[in-house]
């Protein structure tokens, strides 16, 4: 299934950019099960990286607890207006995002 | 810095659990992540979760600060934020202790990276919710009940 991409907003201010990432995602635990009682087989986001220009600012490894559609925000320091930061994700199926945004 | 310490950790105590798992059928091996601390992820409780992470017993620390509610109405979508004024912190894990896997999510913070995350998980009933950090090595965490009410039929 096509993925929606991510909305992500990056600002800068005071020396610290604070970066709030939206994941269009199922992350289906796994432990429902659908109307004829089959379970619906676990399909959810494992990791997730944050890069500000080339360098890393966050990786995290996600489990099926974290809510449908992802959020996420996070700070660093540094960052100028008009950098750019890229996050991707992979899910348990192989699946991959990557989107990008300038920050503010 | 911190990878290759992670990688050890899980090709240790993370392979030797996968493959009694796999031996006994629970998992399959295609579907095993080779990057992904599965070990941690599918244990049931605080105690094996932390081990599968290679922490040691955290200690509860007024400086992790653990932002949620106090009740939430809809066990889907419940906003946690952890922050800490901890020195070097370098991890920041979520747990929710009553849910089928404990561990929520793991952050790795590389230096210039505050600790200060915010994100939303599910809970499928009222459960004790922990925040743990690594700081300079040492592990802290700090603790909230969240009372869940679903559809009006709890409590």
């Amino acid at each position: 299934m096509a993925t929606n991409p991510m909305k992500i907003r990056a600002a800068n201010k005071d020396g610290v950019t604070e970066v709030k990432v939206l994941i269009s995602h199922e992350m289906e635990t796994g432990q429902r099960k659908d109307s004829a009682g089959a379970v619906i087989p676990a399909w959810f986001i494992t990791d997730l990286t944050a890069k500000h220009n080339d360098k890393v600012v966050l990786t995290s490894e996600f489990g099926t607890s974290i809510s449908k559609n992802p959020f996420l925000a996070f700070r660093f320091k540094g960052g100028a207006k008009g950098d750019k930061i890229v996050v991707s994700w992979k899910d348990n199926k192989g699946e991959t995002r990557t989107d990008e945004a300038a920050i503010a | 810095m911190n990878n290759q310490r992670r990688n050890v950790l899980k090709s240790g105590s993370g392979a030797a659990l996968l493959s009694v798992l796999a031996a006994a059928g629970i998992i399959t091996p295609g579907v095993a992540l080779a990057d992904w601390n599965k070990a941690a992820f599918e244990a049931k409780n605080m105690a094996d979760t932390l081990k599968a992470m290679g922490a040691t017993t955290p200690a509860d620390s007024k400086d992790v600060q653990l932002t949620a509610p106090d009740i939430a109405e809809n066990g889907a979508v419940v906003p946690i934020g952890v922050a800490s004024t901890l020195p070097n912190v370098t991890m920041v894990a979520i747990m929710i202790e009553k849910n089928p896997s404990t561990l929520a999510a793991t952050f790795t913070l590389p230096a210039g990276t505050e600790p200060n995350i915010q994100t939303r998980v599910k809970m499928g009933q009222t459960s004790n919710i922990f925040a743990v950090v690594k700081s300079d090595g040492k592990f802290f965490m700090t603790s909230k009940e969240i009372k869940v009410t679903m559809g009006g039929c709890g409590g």
